[in-house]
């Protein structure tokens, strides 16, 4: 079996971002960038069910910018096969990174996709889901144990209520939460060794698909800051605070 | 202009975050209606009937939807969001999982989380954890939306008395089945709805140190959170993780224990009304939002502070 897992670039997870003065959007010149942290869950998800014999290749996929190649690498590097870069400059919006992933499923016929349940740059959350609805396969979205068995999979889903266990038929998209796995580190042979796989380029014309957004970005600003308050010297006065000043309790 | 509702319930009785969902609705104006999908779940229905200022409830039962299953859901939610000009949901587990994929159906984007309505087609939505927050128009003809909760007050559960029409399913489509939920069963509020929240993270070092949470939590009637530092180390269960990637609160208080404040956690608490924060690293960046902090080793201010509120 195939895997297909999408990979987004984004601003590392470390990073506090500043938001433009401009009010355009928040400043990505000359900030790290890396791969969003459940795209890398993702990955590592992926090579673990080929280490087991489930899966046979994996294949990396990134839409942006040429510099998503980079994201790909590193999904290389951890141990993926090959790589597709869909590119373009257009900002891409999740129906149409769906759509764009649909088309690339086309051609590649997986048996499987492991995407990231979020990115951690516009927080949606929605891009496995909409694929699923588009190709028509079953989801489960917030996994954090998989079993993948000969027509179906077993999906635990992290729910408000709790663990929800699924079972879905193959094949299917699945979006990973925090809890699934560690990921590994790509090690120096290993990120050698990546650059030397190839990366398919293709263009979203190319594939049929209109990538236009459908949302205007209007203005983007800093919440409000919270006033910073006081330090209490003991739980005496803790309490004391929160019966008559805060009258919260 | 109408607004469509999905409405998150348990086929018995609806979630509070419907209530949240309901009044975004109204603030976008026009009628109000509640879709209630499940099995077994006319009770559902009817109490979200009751709930002030929802028109009509159009009340769905087939056994295909009695587990939420987005497979079945969503194409019911995307034939009944046609003739609608919008179609909300709750930025809930339930919500964030149907929604999307009836959004594609529809061939429209999705506007996530909104956390403030400025008209009809224009949203604000937090981004990068809340960082920054985003003011966004959607171009499309219907918008399909979740809604962040805590940024909307509760509509009042009684009041209303809206007509409820059956509506027919559009079944089950064959790909994914439910096998169980595992649910920690609690006699406390919900984490997302409770007035007080106390939380805690790396710093209780074990999870059998959540019991003086816990003690404390009962004499206030808390809910107890956690961090994702908390949960990832087995302290305690998934459904406690507060923050960018878990449950979003913004209860009367929250009380802060053992957690640094790592902005994934600040994403999903910062919009408290009170904070308190309990840390003995006095740098720790919780200091930054919290207003009341004590610089203190929680496991000796934790005793303190339970037995200073039986008092």
């Amino acid at each position: 079996m195939k895997i297909l897992v999408p990979v987004k670039r984004v601003v590392d997870a470390n990073i506090k971002v500043r938001v433009k003065s401009d009010g355009t959007g928040v400043e990505t010149q000359n900030v790290k960038m890396s791969m969003n942290p459940f795209c890398e869950i993702a990955v590592e998800e992926a090579l673990r069910l080929k280490e087991a014999g489930k899966a046979t290749e994996i294949v990396a996929v990134s839409c942006g910018p040429t510099a998503c190649q980079e994201t790909i690498r590193t999904a290389l590097a951890m141990g993926a096969d090959r790589g597709i870069l869909v590119e373009t400059d257009v900002p891409l919006e999740p129906l149409a990174i769906a759509k764009l992933l649909k088309a690339v499923a086309g051609k590649e016929s997986p048996g499987l996709m492991l995407l990231g349940k979020q990115a951690i740059d516009n927080d949606c959350n929605q891009t496995g889901q909409m694929l699923a609805a588009l190709l028509g396969w079953s989801q489960a979205t917030f996994v954090s144990k998989l079993a993948i068995e000969a027509d179906h999979a077993e999906a635990t889903r992290e729910v408000d209520g709790g663990l929800e266990v699924v079972k879905v038929k193959l094949p299917a998209i699945v979006t990973v939460d925090l809890r699934l796995n560690e990921p590994r580190y790509a090690s120096l042979p290993n990120i050698m060794k990546a650059k030397k796989k190839p990366i398919d380029v293709l263009k979203p014309d190319a594939l049929g698909v209109d990538v236009t957004p459908r949302v205007a970005v209007l203005k983007v600003v800093e919440p409000p800051k919270r006033s910073s308050g006081v330090k209490v010297p003991d739980v005496a006065t803790l309490v004391a605070k929160l019966r008559t000043e805060a009258k919260v309790i | 202009m109408s607004v469509l509702v999905l409405a998150e319930h348990d086929n018995a009785t609806i979630k509070p975050s419907t209530l949240n969902t309901v009044t975004a609705a109204l603030e976008l104006g026009g009628e109000v209606v509640a879709l209630v999908a499940g099995h077994n779940c006319k009770a559902a229905a009817e109490a979200a009937a009751k709930v002030k200022d929802v028109s009509k409830v159009l009340h769905a039962d087939d056994a295909a939807f009695g587990a939420h299953i987005a497979e079945n859901v969503a194409p019911l939610v995307a034939k009944l969001a046609q003739g609608h000009s919008h179609v909300l949901a709750p930025a809930s587990t339930y919500g964030k999982n149907i929604m999307p994929r009836a959004a594609a159906l529809l061939d429209v984007a999705q506007i996530s989380d909104i956390a403030g309505i400025e008209s009809a087609d224009t949203f604000v939505r937090p981004i990068y954890a809340g960082n920054a927050l985003a003011t966004v128009q959607s171009k499309d003809a219907i918008k399909a939306i979740t809604v962040r909760t805590t940024a909307f007050d509760a509509a009042p559960a009684e009041g209303g008395s809206a007509a409820i029409e059956s509506v027919g399913g559009t079944g089950d489509a064959g790909l994914t089945s439910f096998l169980r939920l595992e649910q920690v069963k609690s006699e406390r509020p919900e984490l997302t709805t409770a007035r007080i929240v106390i939380s805690g993270g790396r710093g209780m070092q074990a999870g059998e140190n959540f019991k003086m949470l816990e003690e404390i939590a009962d004499t206030l009637k808390a809910a107890v959170g956690a961090s994702r530092a908390a949960v990832d180390a087995g302290f305690v269960p998934n459904d406690y993780q507060v923050g960018q990637t878990g449950k979003i609160v913004a209860p009367e208080l929250y009380i802060a224990v053992g957690i640094s404040g790592a902005i994934q956690h600040l994403a999903g608490m910062k919009d408290s009304k009170v904070i308190v924060a309990i840390n003995k690293d006095e740098e720790a960046p919780i200091f930054q939002v919290a207003d009341y902090g004590l610089v203190a080793d929680l496991f000796k201010a934790l005793p303190e502070l339970a037995a200073e509120l039986k008092k």
